[in-house]
């Protein structure tokens, strides 16, 4: 059998490869690394899909061993996770099965009457994802915001001990959580930020703010001064073309730095357990903690984790084209 | 269109000067080519016309107003840069309209402007187009067009053509010095190509080491360098030098070949003096009865011309231009002379031109 260095490949190659990469070899390499990447994949999606099927079991199907991958799907989970119930008297029972009878009550009141409940009110958890979206928004708002303004300065002015105060703002995130908890809880309880939602808006922002500091002057870094300039000389402020030239260049790093504040102030959680008890609790530490008066209720777990992973997915989706960089350079030759 | 006035402008990174104490009338319309090697100071002297870069001392007056300390966007000057710097978010239309909009111009102004300059410019299938999708060539001519859409007072070019290829090279340097003259417009013009300096200048500044070597036109810079500096950096290869010593009418160069001294010069330099003598290489005649001597060391095809090396003794190599056609088989002994209204003298200590009587 001749070998490929001799023949060359079966067919012309019509794309820019090199010639070690064509050979039967390194083709088949390749597959095999294909299919041991989707293979990872898969496992690491078995959590997630874990949590998809539990989040719609019942609660006898949740504890079934083995576990089910075929069930009757029910929003059983959704139900405990929303709202409040109490057991309905006989008599109350009767009245809802009429209601339901006439098709008057919702899917969900159906649902809890299944089990003899009636449904009170909202759960707690409606008012924590609340805070969630508020305090993760907010902070990651204003992080950003500071962040392309500070990062903006650092990357083009020479400012007095420029290298001193970027190690500083690095520094602040070189504590882990749980070492600067104890002191924090100690100084937000003095100063009445304890389990308010400034005091958890505030401790994210700064927490946040490093990592866009040094991410968006990252990006501004990236930005041939000669754009400003031109602009200068066009006859436009230093503010202006930092509006009209800058900002519009540097929006996939602003996106990038949004996606990535977003996500840490939405997945916290041990600043989040310390800091907060009722009022502004945020969604992460009470989805573990929801258990119910006959014991853990994983499906509400798993519904409350699934809903907790949907606005995270919704941004990086919908960002994503900014995420992948590269979209305003080529128009400088370097 | 405008004058440009320096006056003993000078900056100093710390202690380093990048410029020193520099003077420079440039008069209404003139095309000015500022050339050095890299790190001369002349992009520096440039973006310090243009308020880019602020001055360390001295003052800049433009038709006579002192703008040293004027915002670049008060200034009323347009810069045109090496990598283009159009705004990659903008389409063309909108690049060249960036400046008239800083002037908040009315829309329809804008438009008859626009359309002027490209017409001028020959580019108005590309306004809708984003400047990263244009060649070399387009991507200059818009940026161009940005720069003259203003009418401004005067242009400033930091080497817009370093970026282009050869051939596109020259078109666009033709392009530029037409547009030039048709608007009479005051231009300051930053290359390290001297080649590109000869071609489209009124007047040169050579620069080097952050000072002001030689200011003339092109054909005083060629044909009399101030210093040794010019000589050899002016040219494609420069000034030939040769080390020799001045007695009895004549100079002793290398190789034992003596050169009679012309007329005219020899009451400006001394008996015995050690002096340097500078021709060009169409300067030197390749001829059987010449009267310096050397051999061939290495023979170039130029097309129109060969260019030969010749080695007078040591290290000694000049560069002669020789007929095209001609051959002369490396290591031959050939005679030559050299023009005596073309010869240069030069100071070996101070390195400056000596000048006839």
């Amino acid at each position: 059998m001749s070998s490929f260095a001799e023949t060359g490949p079966r067919r012309p190659v019509t794309e820019s490869i090199r010639v070690d990469k064509v050979s039967p070899g390194a083709r088949a390499t390749g597959a095999v690394r294909a299919v041991v990447v989707v293979l990872v994949a898969l496992i690491m999606l078995i959590p997630i899909f874990v949590m998809l099927i539990t989040a719609f079991k019942t609660r006898i199907d949740v504890t079934a061993s083995p576990p089910k991958v075929f069930f009757q799907p029910t929003l059983e989970g959704i139900v405990l996770l929303f709202t409040n119930r109490a057991i309905a008297a006989p008599g109350r029972q009767e009245e809802l099965r009429q209601l339901a009878r006439e098709g008057k009550l919702n899917i969900f009141e159906q649902i809890a009457l299944d089990s003899g409940q009636e449904i009170t009110g909202a759960s707690p958890y409606v008012g924590r994802i609340i805070n969630s979206l508020l305090i993760a928004g907010i902070s990651t708002a204003l992080s950003v915001f500071l962040g392309v303004l500070a990062g903006y300065a650092f990357s083009r002015f020479s400012l007095p001990g420029k290298d001193d105060l970027l190690f500083f703002i690095l520094s602040t995130r070189m504590l882990p959580a749980i070492v600067v908890t104890i002191p924090l809880f100690l100084m937000f309880r003095q100063v009445g930020l304890y389990d308010s939602h400034l005091g958890m808006i505030l401790l994210y922002t700064v927490f946040n703010l490093s990592f866009a500091v040094w991410l968006m002057k990252g990006f501004f870094d990236e930005i041939p001064r000669e754009y400003e300039e031109a602009a200068l000389v066009d006859g436009y402020s230093r503010l202006e073309t930092f509006r009209k030239i800058v900002l519009p260049q540097s929006l996939s790093g602003i996106a990038a730095t949004t996606v990535f504040c977003l996500i840490f102030a939405w997945n916290e959680y041990a600043f989040a357990l310390m800091m907060t008890s009722e009022k502004a609790r945020t969604a992460p530490p009470s989805i573990p903690s929801m258990i119910g008066r006959g014991g853990v209720e994983w499906a509400a777990i798993a519904a409350g984790s699934l809903g907790f992973l949907i606005p995270v997915i919704i941004i990086v989706f919908a960002l994503r084209k900014y995420l992948l960089r590269g979209v305003t350079f080529g128009a400088i030759r370097q | 269109m405008a004058t440009i006035e320096l006056k003993q402008v000078e900056k100093r990174f710390g202690e380093a000067y990048a410029v020193k104490p520099l003077d420079l009338t440039i008069p209404d319309g003139e095309f000015i080519v500022l050339l050095g090697p890299s790190g001369c100071g002349k992009t520096t002297t440039l973006r310090m016309i243009s308020g880019l870069e602020t001055v360390t001392a001295g003052q800049i007056l433009l038709n006579d107003k002192n703008v040293t300390w004027l915002h670049p966007s008060a200034r009323d000057i347009a810069f045109v840069f090496q990598f283009y710097a159009l705004y990659p978010h903008l389409s063309v239309r909108n690049n060249i309209a960036f400046p008239l909009q800083a002037q908040g111009e009315k829309k329809d102004v804008i438009d008859e402007r626009i359309k002027q300059v490209v017409e001028l410019l020959r580019i108005e299938h590309l306004l809708g187009s984003r400047p990263g999708s244009l060649s070399g060539g387009d991507k200059q001519r818009v940026a161009l067009a940005r720069a003259l859409v203003r009418r401004p007072q005067a242009f400033l070019m930091d080497e817009p053509l370093g970026a282009l290829d050869a051939d596109l090279r020259e078109t666009m340097r033709a392009e530029i010095r037409q547009l030039q003259l048709r608007l009479n417009a005051t231009t300051v013009y930053v290359t390290h190509d001297q080649i590109e300096a000869m071609a489209m200048g009124d007047r040169i500044v050579v620069m080097s080491a952050a000072v002001v070597q030689q200011a003339g036109t092109p054909t005083e810079v060629y044909y009399n360098p101030a210093n040794l500096f010019v000589a050899k950096f002016i040219g494609s290869p420069g000034m030939n030098l040769v080390q020799g010593a001045f007695a009895d009418g004549a100079v002793r160069l290398p190789g034992d070949n003596q050169y009679l001294m012309p007329d005219g010069w020899k009451n400006s330099i001394a008996r015995n003096e050690n002096l340097i003598v500078g021709f060009r290489p169409e300067s030197a005649h390749v001829n059987a009865e010449g009267a310096l001597r050397g051999n061939v060391y290495a023979s170039d095809m130029h097309g129109s011309y060969n260019m030969l090396h010749v080695n007078m003794q040591g290290d000694h190599v000049v560069h002669l231009r020789a007929e095209r056609g001609t051959h002369y088989p490396i290591g031959a002994n050939i005679r030559f002379d050299i023009d005596p209204e073309m010869v240069r003298f030069f100071n070996p200590q101070n390195e400056m031109a000596l000048r006839k009587n």
